[in-house]
């Protein structure tokens, strides 16, 4: 078997036993990478060398006998806006060439402490603000199964670097699917957990009250390996919440008879891809093979969810973005005459079309006048799709949906109709909104052999439950054993 | 021309005296080298997120008790919006329209008279870093950091304060509140206290407000009542002289003593205030309410007028008593322990404060325990050691922290009692001082004060000065008797 | 309700975002179109409705006041696109 085809789980595994080294899985990702990523473009840097020298002492650890940790060895690529002490970090933004930072995601650290290695950062849409990873400042990421076509957004790198075998994990963020539709155009696994589950401390902001870390692996397995790790408290996030850990690992394989699935008719309407509605169809037969019941359940405002989302998301990145303004770091304009003309060139020369539309938005639905008509309105709306969740959820453990309304849509084809890819969120923005789990697996292939991600989506703090199910389903099945031709 | 009133609202930014800052670690240090008190979250680096210091919302609460506010069960942070170079988000996390307490009011006392000033609302919220400007037009203006995120407790008056005097006493009255609490130094030299008015004038008796003027950049109390008696007056001119007062905000200077409308153009104020999303909202609930309640001090005017009336104690007294909390317990202390109300006041007036004044220390670094104070009294009043020599004792005592029957008793210093001792002095002055003997006996009864005093001089002012005086009366008047 | 050109142009002021006269009449239009299909969430009525701000029902999350290590100067001043003796240099504020 090939060593860029390993699982993280089976990768760590082979290490510990001393059946392969960090140093041989590194090298082959670092080969894969420098064989496939000129034409993918997941990646905007590679830690070659320190990722070497990581790899071979992992392997010294090893050798001397040290108790192997859960993921030793094992080389993970993150998304351009998490920080890591030393390294840049960019958000794919000018605004931020040239930021190092000073200190290092919660995440990150958890990830070295559980053994991971680093093996680069990768692209995404500039300030995860984007659904196909064409904003960013460094040029496109490509879809692994069609170049021609996007990888989704706005964890595309990430995604993209994972379907690839340029890596065999990876982390994202997701504040309105941008873990999950990539993961479904890519046809890998990808999880938005529950709004408070991961900590956000080290995660460059988009939407504060959105904005959630979660892992891109190609098994849910693996899914749950990275959960359990970068997941729990923090007391450096103050949403972050306190619980009793959770062996998420172990509670996979079991049955899922006697669980209810429910699926929102409400998803199933217009403009959708027949090709991804039956596939769809199709999961859900298998889920009922299984023993699941599946049922009927209502998400009755799921209508006005893109555009809660783009009020609420745009609001709060509106103030999170203000502090790129050429004082501390980052991009500032040259030659000021004055302070505001510094201000504004660097915003206006740092920031690219859709990070300046979104800030205008979100400081237009915020300014004196229209706070009640539109973010007050966003906030009460968000409770009651909020509420959508929590009446299905009486009726069912698990909903079902696809992930994306249709397959990897073709590189520029959205590019000039900003609302037409908004509503390419349209699946996934309400599990933000609503702070629920929510995972997107693979499901099947259109007729152009273009990856269909299904998605599920849990209670809050269910990912017990939503991986159950995932895995269950994952195990029927071997779409996520299908591999790119790149 | 009607008569016109003035009518003035404070909006007073206290620095709570935490040890680290609102939202992280770092220090509250002042005057630190510049950005060295800073880390990723003060200094608002991407991803970073703010915590708040559970301390900085124990002291608020506690301020909003002490002013009798309501506490709001319910309230949250938001994020105040605007662009300035001291500010590293580009937004202050303030509070809006929860803030922590609601209403209330501050006693305070005024040419003699008690009044209630109104409080609007007090709320918590962040500092920002400080600019330090170029000294050359042109050159670049420099940020420090160090104070941003530096717990701020903003407290804001109604209008319902009537002159420049009273602005005064509200601002003494509002410091002395809160260095009893020990939330804040309340130290305007150090920014630990900066204080923006609002001043209108309107006709006496119209119920109307004006149209009101914002004054900043104030740095002490007596800038304070400055500028709003020029403000006022300012306000009166224009309006007899035919003008309308416009809405704006004008700068405090102190070389020219005059206020000026800001220089740079006054932006709409458009904050677009949301809920600040990486901080959740703050339940004060009755039980920590309570808890916050019973360990509160009493109110420095409650005080005076319990001290007056418990102690029988002069007015006066009482005012430099409850002048800090820490003097007033220290004399409280004294009484609790024995000593005499009105000796101890005496005591701790006098000698205490010129010596602490004297070596600028504060009661805390006193070494001089309220025990002594009553063992000190007692040898005084007891005629054991002399009122001067009282002072010796209290000196050394307060630099050695020695008990003062101790010093007494090392130093030889116990007061002269010796009937035949002081006979034998009394003879020897009379002998040498033959002026003021004849002064005494032609009928200047004041004479006597010179030969007590030389007797007291002999004995270094360890002789019993009642003693001697009766010794001296006796022989002066029996010699002459014999004549 | 359009976006009128003046309102784009008092946002980007607000925004402190300098726009070409390309950008401000791209913006107006885009700007125009999602704030017209934003406009549909008047439909509901949200009158009784308390507005979500946090999805988790957090309160109270405090850390002790304890004093922790401040950064070092020189890692975050050289980050600065200008910078001198120990401050970040801006241009000349004028009060
Ligand atoms: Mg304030
Ligand atoms: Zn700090």
């Amino acid at each position: 078997m090939d060593l860029i085809d390993l699982t993280v789980s089976e990768a760590a595994q082979l290490i510990r036993k001393r059946e392969t080294s960090s140093h041989d899985l590194v090298r082959a990702c670092l080969d894969r990478i420098r064989a496939v990523d000129a034409t993918v473009g997941a990646f905007v840097d590679v830690y070659e060398k320190d990722a070497l020298s990581e790899a071979h002492a992992a392997d010294n650890r090893i050798a001397e006998g040290g108790a192997a940790r859960a993921l030793e060895g094992v080389p993970v690529a993150v998304k351009d806006n998490l920080c890591v002490t030393g390294r840049p970090v960019t958000c794919s933004s000018k605004i931020l060439k040239g930021f190092i930072a000073p200190y290092t995601a919660t995440v990150i650290e958890r990830l070295r402490e559980a053994g991971a290695i680093l093996i680069g950062r990768t692209n995404m849409d500039e300030f995860a603000m984007g659904s196909s990873t064409e904003t960013s400042c460094y040029g496109l990421t490509r879809n692994p199964w069609d170049t021609g076509r996007v990888p989704g957004g706005s964890s595309g790198g990430s995604v993209a670097a994972v379907a690839a075998r340029e890596a065999p994990a990876s982390l994202g963020s997701d504040t309105g699917g941008s873990i999950r539709q990539p993961a479904a155009l890519c046809g890998v696994a990808g999880l938005k957990p529950t709004y408070g589950y991961v900590s956000r401390y080290g995660l460059v902001a988009f939407a504060s009250s959105l904005d959630q870390i979660g892992p891109i692996a190609r098994s849910v397995r693996d899914i749950a390996v990275l959960l359990e790790i970068i997941g729990g408290h923090d007391p450096r996030d103050s949403t972050s919440v306190k619980r009793p850990a959770e062996n998420l690992v172990s509670s996979l394989g079991g049955k899922i008879e006697n669980l209810r699935i429910g699926v929102p008719k409400e998803y199933f309407v217009e403009g959708m891809d027949p090709e991804v509605k039956e596939a769809i169809r199709a999961a859900l037969e298998k889920m009922q093979s299984a023993g699941a019941t599946i049922v009927d359940v209502s998400l009755p405002h799921t209508e006005y969810a893109v555009a809660t989302y783009y009020v609420i998301a745009t609001a709060e990145a509106s103030s999170n973005l203000a502090r790129y303004d050429g004082v501390q770091y980052g991009y500032r304009a040259p030659h000021p005459t004055d302070l505001l003309d510094m201000y504004q060139r660097t915003k206006s020369e740092g920031f690219g079309a859709e990070v300046k539309r979104r800030i205008m938005l979100g400081t237009y639905v915020l300014s004196s006048g229209y706070y009640d008509a539109y973010y007050l309105k966003a906030q009460k709306v968000r409770t009651l799709l909020k509420k959508d969740f929590e009446d299905a959820f009486k009726l069912c453990d698990v909903i079902a949906t696809p992930a994306s309304p249709t397959a990897a849509f073709k590189v520029g084809e959205k590019v000039a109709d900003p609302l037409q890819m908004y509503l390419s969120d349209i699946f996934t923005i309400s599990v933000n909104l609503a702070g629920v789990p929510a995972i997107s697996v693979p499901c099947g292939f259109t007729s152009n052999t273009l990856p269909i991600g299904l998605q599920l989506i849990g209670r809050h703090f269910g990912e017990g439950t939503l991986l159950k199910v995932a895995h269950a389903y994952e195990s029927m099945t071997d779409w996520h054993k299908k591999q790119p031709k790149v | 021309m009607p008569d016109y009133e003035a009518v003035i609202g404070l909006e007073v930014h206290v620095q709570l005296k935490t040890r680290s800052k609102i939202f992280c670690g770092c220090p509250t240090t002042f005057g630190a080298e510049p950005n060295t008190s800073v880390c990723p979250v003060c200094l608002g680096l991407p991803g970073s997120l703010p915590v708040l210091n559970e301390t900085a919302l124990r002291y608020s609460i506690l301020t909003g008790i002490m002013l009798g506010s309501t506490i709001s069960s319910f309230s949250k942070f938001d994020r105040k919006n605007y662009f300035y170079p001291d500010l590293p988000k580009n937004y202050q996390i303030s509070q809006y329209d929860l803030p922590l307490c609601v209403g209330g009011e501050l006693e305070i006392e005024f040419e003699g008279k008690r009044k209630r000033i109104g409080i609007t609302r007090v709320h918590l919220e962040e500092d920002a870093g400080k600019l330090v400007h170029a000294e050359v037009e042109g050159e670049d203006s420099g940020v420090d950091f160090n104070r941003t995120g530096v717990p701020l407790l903003e407290i804001v008056s109604e209008p319902e304060i009537s002159s420049p005097e009273e602005a005064f006493a509200y601002l003494k009255g509002l410091k002395l509140t809160l260095q009893y609490l020990g939330v804040s130094d309340c130290d305007m030299e150090k920014g630990s206290l900066r204080c923006d008015a609002n001043v209108s004038v309107r006709p006496r008796g119209e119920k109307l407000l004006g149209v009101k003027v914002e004054v900043k950049n104030m740095n002490s109390f007596r800038a304070v009542q400055k500028a709003l008696a020029y403000e006022i007056e300012r306000q009166n001119r224009a309006i007899a002289e035919g003008q309308r007062i416009v809405q704006e905000t004008r700068l405090w200077e102190a070389e020219s003593e005059m206020t000026h409308p800001m220089r740079s153009k006054e932006e709409a104020h458009d904050y677009r205030y949301f809920p600040e999303p990486d901080l959740v909202p703050v339940m004060v609930d009755h039980a920590l309410q309570e808890v916050l309640r019973a360990s509160l001090p009493e109110a420095p005017l409650k005080r005076r007028d319990r001290l007056v009336a418990q102690y029988a104690l002069p007015e006066y007294d009482v005012e430099v008593l409850t002048s800090e909390r820490e003097l007033a317990d220290y004399f409280e202390a004294c009484v609790t322990a024995g000593a005499e109300p009105k000796a101890a006041s005496n005591l701790i007036m006098g000698e205490m404060l010129r010596l602490l004044k004297e070596r600028a220390l504060t009661l805390e670094g006193c070494k001089i325990t309220p025990k002594h104070i009553v063992e000190i009294l007692a040898l005084v009043s007891s005629g054991a050691i002399t009122g001067t020599t009282g002072k010796e004792v209290f000196a050394e005592m307060f630099e050695t922290g020695k008990r003062p029957g101790e010093i007494v008793h090392s130093g030889g210093l116990a007061q002269i009692s010796d009937q035949a001792e002081l006979d034998r002095l009394a003879d020897e002055v009379i002998a040498k001082n033959t002026k003021s003997v004849e002064d005494y006996r032609s009928g200047k009864a004041k004479a006597i004060g010179f030969l007590v005093g030389q007797v007291m001089k002999a004995t270094k002012g360890k002789a019993n000065p009642q003693m001697v005086n009766e010794i001296l009366k006796k022989k002066l008047e029996k010699d002459s008797s014999k004549r | 309700m359009a976006i009128t050109r003046k309102d784009v142009e008092y946002v980007a002021r607000l925004a402190r975002i300098q726009l070409s006269e390309e950008e401000k009449e791209q913006f107006t239009a885009q700007l125009t179109r999602i704030v017209e299909y934003v406009a549909k969430l008047k439909e509901l009525d949200t009158e009784n409705v308390e507005p979500t701000a946090h999805v988790l029902p957090l309160r109270n999350v405090m850390r002790p006041d304890e004093v922790r290590p401040s950064i070092d100067r020189d890692s975050v001043l050289k980050l600065a696109p200008k910078a001198a003796e120990g401050f970040y240099k801006v241009p000349q504020v004028i009060e």
